[in-house]
């Protein structure tokens, strides 16, 4: 256990290093949060309420992180780097857990901005939605990184990912929102953790068979 | 008794849709010994190694190798290194993964022995096409494997970079099982024990 844990912490650091070196990803999720929001703070009429600031901040969120997904495995396919881990003798889905914290942590990054800007331009965040935004994070690169890894051993990737991935964040959207505004956001937030759970074991599972021909 | 087989192919067939990459294979490689894969371009050399290593499946046939696939060692058509990462770097991520015991000593000397210890802090990125082929060549010598797969390996090679391969080639032979794709079969004649010739389908 201690060596498969190893392994995925030596797998996320390297993608952590890669992000620090070449820059590529996280300022482009930056940028397009912030410059999201400003669109949409502009854009929503002043009347249309706080659930509907809501929807918005949850768009931003997916398609952010599906920025950040469509760049994930870019790395690994650039010089067949993803070969020399598929071969290697460590459990494969140490893969795919090791990219999923790195996008985690790239997300989380791109939401400790991007929430503050919200409560500026919209509405204040209470812990549920605080709570719900964590669940759904943790959701969104779990799945995402098995999707985007599907995606990239496709011709068309670029329009492969959005078309994987979106219907499956469809769930992540309704309990992130129903956390927000609900009078009873427990459901909503106990929902997001069953999603977490049921999709983190099938992505476990199903990554060796994505990886190989 | 003669040496346990290796590898044992038998009707080995791939297929991408309905396109034949190469007609069925049958063929044997005993623990030591040489097999040489020649063939023009499209003639299926990539993917019968790749099938080989265990990164493809094949179609049809049956293709056993008794070996785990962390003893065996791969050097494909990519460097399979990360360009951002440096040599050493590369090296030691591969090595964690690939379970090398005392990799630090271990990565040492093949950077010695490839004439890439003067550029382990560099960025792969920066190499030249022929140093980062011998880094490649380092990363699938790191964990020692039993059996070595190496596509095209003197491409990109100067001539110095070459011999080094040449004559790390013959010292493995005596004591690994090597599968070899080439265009220069000349290079790797000497070592050659059994040649497997692939045809455009």
């Amino acid at each position: 256990m201690s060596t498969y844990l190893g392994d995925v912490a030596a797998l996320a650091h390297k993608d952590l290093k890669l992000e620090l070196r070449a820059r590529d990803t996280l300022p482009a999720m930056l940028l397009f949060v912030l410059s999201t929001l400003v669109v949409f703070h502009f854009a929503l009429p002043a009347d249309a309420g706080e659930d509907a600031a809501y929807g918005l901040l949850w768009v931003a969120l997916v398609f952010t992180a599906l920025l950040g997904l469509a760049r994930a495995w870019v790395a690994e396919r650039e010089a067949g780097a993803l070969d020399g881990l598929v071969l290697a003798p460590s459990d494969r889905s140490a893969i795919w857990l090791g990219k999923s914290l790195a996008t985690l942590a790239f997300l989380v990054a791109a939401e400790l901005v991007a929430l503050p800007a919200f409560v500026v331009f919209f509405e204040p965040l209470d812990a549920a939605a605080l709570a719900g935004v964590v669940l759904a994070s943790v959701g969104i690169c779990t799945v995402g990184s098995l999707v985007s890894a599907m995606a990239a051993a496709a011709r068309g990737r670029e329009v492969l990912l959005p078309l994987l991935f979106l219907p499956l964040a469809i769930p992540l959207v309704v309990g992130g929102v129903g956390a927000s505004i609900s009078e009873e956001p427990g459901t909503y937030l106990a929902f997001l953790g069953l999603y977490d759970a049921v999709f983190a074991i099938l992505s476990w599972a199903a990554f060796e068979y994505v990886v190989t021909e | 008794m003669g040496e346990p087989l290796l590898i044992r192919a038998a009707a080995l067939e791939k297929r991408y849709g309905s396109r034949s990459v190469f007609r069925p294979l049958s063929f044997e490689l005993p623990g030591r010994g040489t097999l040489v894969v020649t063939g023009p371009n499209g003639s299926g050399k990539t993917t019968l190694l790749r099938m080989l290593v265990g990164l493809a499946a094949p179609t049809r046939g049956t293709l056993e190798v008794a070996l785990d696939r962390g003893r065996v060692g791969y050097v494909g058509h990519e460097p399979i290194l990360y360009r951002e990462l440096t040599a050493l770097e590369n090296l030691d991520l591969f090595g964690r993964l690939y379970r090398v015991p005392e990799r630090r000593e271990r990565i040492g000397m093949l950077l010695e022995r490839f004439g890439l210890w003067d550029v382990r802090g560099d960025r792969v990125g920066t190499y030249s096409r022929g140093m980062t082929q011998r880094l490649a060549l380092c990363r699938a010598l790191l964990h020692d494997p039993e059996l070595l797969v190496l596509d095209e390996p003197h491409s990109a090679l100067d001539e110095d970079g070459a011999a080094l391969l040449d004559a790390e080639l013959a010292s493995l032979a005596e004591s690994h099982a090597l599968v070899v794709a080439t265009h220069e079969p000349a290079r790797v004649e000497s070592l050659a024990t059994q040649r497997l010739a692939l045809e455009r389908t």
